[in-house]
């Protein structure tokens, strides 16, 4: 401490016989330290509504026994400084995020009082969107709003509050609602929306009113110790130095102007807070992330398949809907739990909700590079748009699933063999459409060998929970087998352009 | 146990890992299931997910959190970005650990949402206002997004900072084996944040130092706190590196790309290797100019208009030729592209050789 404050901490103190009257509560520091210079006095100017409403909070935490559980969160703006002088746990926001941040301290420390005090700018222009909706959450904090009718730390500019007509560094002329609009009207506002349980607007003005403006602090408070909900306080409140007036003038203005144009009520009060709370199940972090011992023994393959390849990569395409991108994800979980590497990368977005869809699969016995996948071992082309646009980058000697009965007439021949099955119809006949993918798997899995029919069912085991679903799976991916066993192997004459029809 | 997982998935199993508690977002294609993972896995935990109103709110929310002492985090993609980075530039001026993932898509504006890695100088240059850096860190693979987001969470508390897991569309959308353990985690004790107990009241959580040797005396902290990190942090990976004559560097899903290339071009005996940085910030100058030291060129590839290779250019510092190549838009290149003129180079580079040995030197 510097000699200088400790001079006027002695001149602070009251002379012998004389009691101290206008005690400084204890939730303010003794001395400002954090100021850079006047230790022993706020930064604020002589008659300035700040200190008032700094007075009344501190108070009202004192009184209600809150000090050493507190947090104040600070805004940008003449209260940028409110950490100098409450002797409690501070944080200063962004401007107008005030509301945002209390909001996650609040859930951090749900026991602790949560204090967001803001003036016009911050909370009513900049702040606008994070105060109606923690309003609108019914975030469990007290929110303090102090409004001036002005930008007070920046100069004088317009604030959404100031009234029409009234002049400003940045309406000279003054406000005019058709260039400038209206005066936001705050505390009316956040009380259409159902979640708050307190808005009250108060003005520093006279006595009576800062009486007044004392209860609704210590409410709003109270109302947070007991756990009741969003709390908000606007505070009409002078800003001589702005305004351009002496102290009790602009004391006097609150009440001539302020006040007619922001009525003082109380716009909500309710003692509970009502709103219904269901909680989520609880579940260990280990069943949560599926690393428990449970999920090991469901996905254990008895049987190391001698895969014939070092890589192998498949394609699947075709409208979104028909399974494609599901397809693509058993085959890649097969992989997985036969030992492979493996990757499954899809396209994605929103065309993915009507258009259509592909993804690639890469199943390896090594680290897998480039998941993305130029020209694949096989492509399986569940429509005929898929056929056309991505049947030539198959690897010559590869495979192509096409799911109909034969290829479009004009369509012009690629280098791999060409599988036509109709596996819609097939699956049509089981009952249902959306075994299509499961017919085209099986068709796969009994040509290519890439993967063993037995881990298909393991893994649609594991996927699949309703019986009857499984079961037409099951057979879906036999029907898809036997195709190709009885149609392409067996029944069907390979022809001299290396199609089987 | 190996689960099939994607990537954005992995990203909260490893922040649950880590210890985080706390999600604050905001959904974005393609980092939104991040958030709906986030929504669904972290209060079964008993943690606190919220959907903000905004990016710009869950930043602030992060901050709040963060100040409050929580491990936290939020994540987005480039739009979402460009709102927060107001609020992470607050972050690492009150020295608030959190972590913050961006998947990237394309831009700018709203561009599209298929990949692209040209948020590089937004997240690793600072991108809000001010002198800081992030802790930046890049995955290639499911299994990384999970454990490097588990590591951002240690360094983010380590410094004090925020650190950026930088991921692209695809990285985030790809399904790939993951393999996690469960050990508890345990987040550091944090003396300094306001948890509204008497022995934190008397703290403040603030990034405003109003006298200019303040702001001086608090900046020259975070530059002894950011040369710690260099001197510690910077992560790389090496492949086939050894006796190449073009060195290929880039990270996150290019360097995938890339390794699929070396290979192809080992297999025809063209010598080839990979730098691949993990960490963007800090970056891994020292390795890679020793890795380029024997190397004849090096030859950067990005999802993007040339932003990494800026950082490339000054840790060689005209040592050794560096090349760019680049696809923007949500192309991707594939391994024959970036194998073809890989190609290209070396013959041009051969060719001058010889003609260099022709021409006698007079």
């Amino acid at each position: 401490m510097s000699q200088d404050s400790k001079a006027m901490v002695k001149e602070a103190e009251a002379p012998a016989g004389y009691e101290t009257v206008h005690a400084k509560s204890p939730v303010f520091y003794d001395i400002y330290e954090r100021k850079a210079e006047l230790k022993n006095q706020t930064h604020y100017c002589p008659g300035c509504g700040h200190g008032v409403a700094h007075k009344l909070i501190a108070e009202a935490i004192e009184d209600l026994g809150l000090q050493n559980r507190t947090i104040f969160v600070s805004p940008v703006g003449c209260s940028v400084f409110a950490y100098y002088y409450f002797d409690v746990g501070n944080v200063q926001a962004a401007h107008g995020r005030a509301p945002a941040c209390a909001t996650a301290i609040k859930r951090t420390c749900p026991e602790k009082i949560v204090i967001s005090y803001q003036g016009d700018g911050d909370l009513a222009a900049i702040g606008t969107a994070e105060i109606v909706h923690a309003a609108n959450r019914g975030e469990k904090i007290a929110v303090f709003f102090v409004n001036n009718a002005i930008y007070g730390m920046t100069g004088g500019q317009m604030a959404p509050t100031t009234l029409v007509g009234q002049k400003s560094t940045t309406s000279p002329w003054g406000r005019r609602p058709v260039n400038e609009g209206y005066p936001l009207h705050m505390a009316e506002l956040l009380s259409t929306l159902e979640a708050p349980a307190y808005v009250e607007r108060v003005a520093l003005c006279d006595n009576k009113n800062i009486m007044k403006a004392r209860r609704a602090i210590r409410r709003a408070l109270e109302n947070q110790r007991d756990g009741v909900g969003f709390s908000f306080v606007e505070i009409l409140s002078p800003c001589p130095t702005i305004w351009g007036k002496e102290p009790v003038d602009a004391r006097r203005w609150v009440l001539e102007k302020l006040v007619p144009a922001f009525p003082l009520n109380v716009f909500r009060d309710r003692k509970l807070d009502t709103s219904p709370s269901t909680m989520p199940p609880q579940r260990t972090v280990t069943d949560v992330l599926e690393i428990s011992a449970k999920d090991e023994s469901a996905q254990r393959v008895a049987v190391q398949h001698p895969h014939h390849f070092r890589e192998y990569t498949i394609k699947v395409a075709g409208f979104g809907g028909q399974g494609v991108l599901l397809l693509g994800q058993l085959l890649t979980e097969m992989g997985m739990r036969e030992g492979l590497e493996v990757s499954w990368l899809p396209s994605y977005g929103p065309e993915m909700r009507s258009g259509s869809a592909h993804c690639h699969v890469c199943l390896s016995k090594e680290r897998i590079g480039s998941p993305l996948i130029s020209h694949p071992d096989v492509l399986i082309a569940m429509n005929e748009i898929s056929l056309r646009k991505f049947a030539s980058q198959v690897v010559p000697g590869g495979v192509i699933l096409y799911n109909r009965e034969r290829l479009p007439a004009d369509f012009a021949l690629p280098q791999a063999r060409v599988i036509c099955i109709p596996a819609s119809e097939i699956a049509d006949k089981l009952g249902s459409t959306k075994v299509t993918n499961i017919v085209l798997m099986g068709a796969l899995l009994e040509e290519t060998e890439c993967l063993l029919p037995d881990t298909a069912m393991s893994v649609l085991e594991t996927k699949i929970k309703k019986l009857d679903l499984l079961e037409i799976d099951r057979q879906a991916l036999a029907a898809g087998r036997n195709f190709i066993d009885s149609h392409v192997r067996v029944g069907a004459v390979s022809q001299p352009d290396g199609f089987a029809y | 146990m190996r689960q099939l997982c994607k990537g954005n998935v992995a990203i909260v199993k490893g922040a649950i890992l880590a210890g985080c508690r706390s999600f604050y977002g905001y959904p974005i294609t393609p980092a939104s299931e991040i958030t709906e993972a986030a929504a669904l896995y972290i209060p079964q935990v008993g943690g606190t997910f919220l959907q903000a109103e905004s990016e710009v709110a869950a930043i602030n929310m992060v901050y709040g959190a963060a100040a409050a002492g929580a491990r936290v985090m939020t994540a987005s993609s480039g739009p979402g970005l460009s709102l927060m980075q107001e609020g992470i530039s607050y972050i690492a001026g009150a020295e608030l650990p959190c972590v913050i993932v961006d998947v990237v898509r394309g831009g700018p504006g709203l561009g599209n949402i298929a990949p692209e890695q040209s948020d590089y100088f937004a997240m690793v240059k600072g991108g809000g206002h001010g002198n800081y850096h992030n802790l930046v860190l890049a995955p290639a693979s499911v299994q990384e997004m999970a454990d490097l987001t588990t590591l951002a969470f240690e360094l983010a508390d380590k410094y004090r900072n925020p650190a950026i897991v930088l991921a692209d569309g695809f990285i985030g959308q790809m399904m790939e084996p993951l393999e996690l353990e469960y050990r508890e985690s345990a987040p550091p004790e944090k003396p300094w944040a306001v948890k509204g107990t008497p022995e934190t009241q008397k703290n403040l959580i603030s990034s405003i130092y109003l006298e200019p040797d303040d702001l001086e005396d608090h900046q020259r902290k975070l530059e002894a706190k950011y040369k710690r990190a260099q001197q510690t942090e910077p992560r790389w990976e090496l492949y086939d590196t050894g006796d190449a004559d073009i060195l290929l560097v880039g990270y996150g899903i290019t360097s995938r790309i890339l390794r699929s290339a070396v290979e192809a071009a080992r297999s025809q005996g063209q010598r080839v290797g990979l730098f691949r940085p993990i960490t963007l910030w800090p970056f891994p100058s020292e390795a890679l100019v020793k890795a380029a030291s024997t190397v004849r060129e090096v030859l950067v590839v990005e999802l993007s208009n040339g932003q990494m290779v800026e950082d490339v250019r000054l840790a060689l510092n005209g040592k050794v030729p560096v090349e760019f190549y680049g696809r923007t838009g949500g192309n991707v290149p594939s391994v024959e592209e970036i194998h073809a003129d890989v190609l290209a180079r070396m013959s041009v580079m051969f060719e001058r050789e010889m003609l260099g040995r022709m021409m006698p030197v007079q």
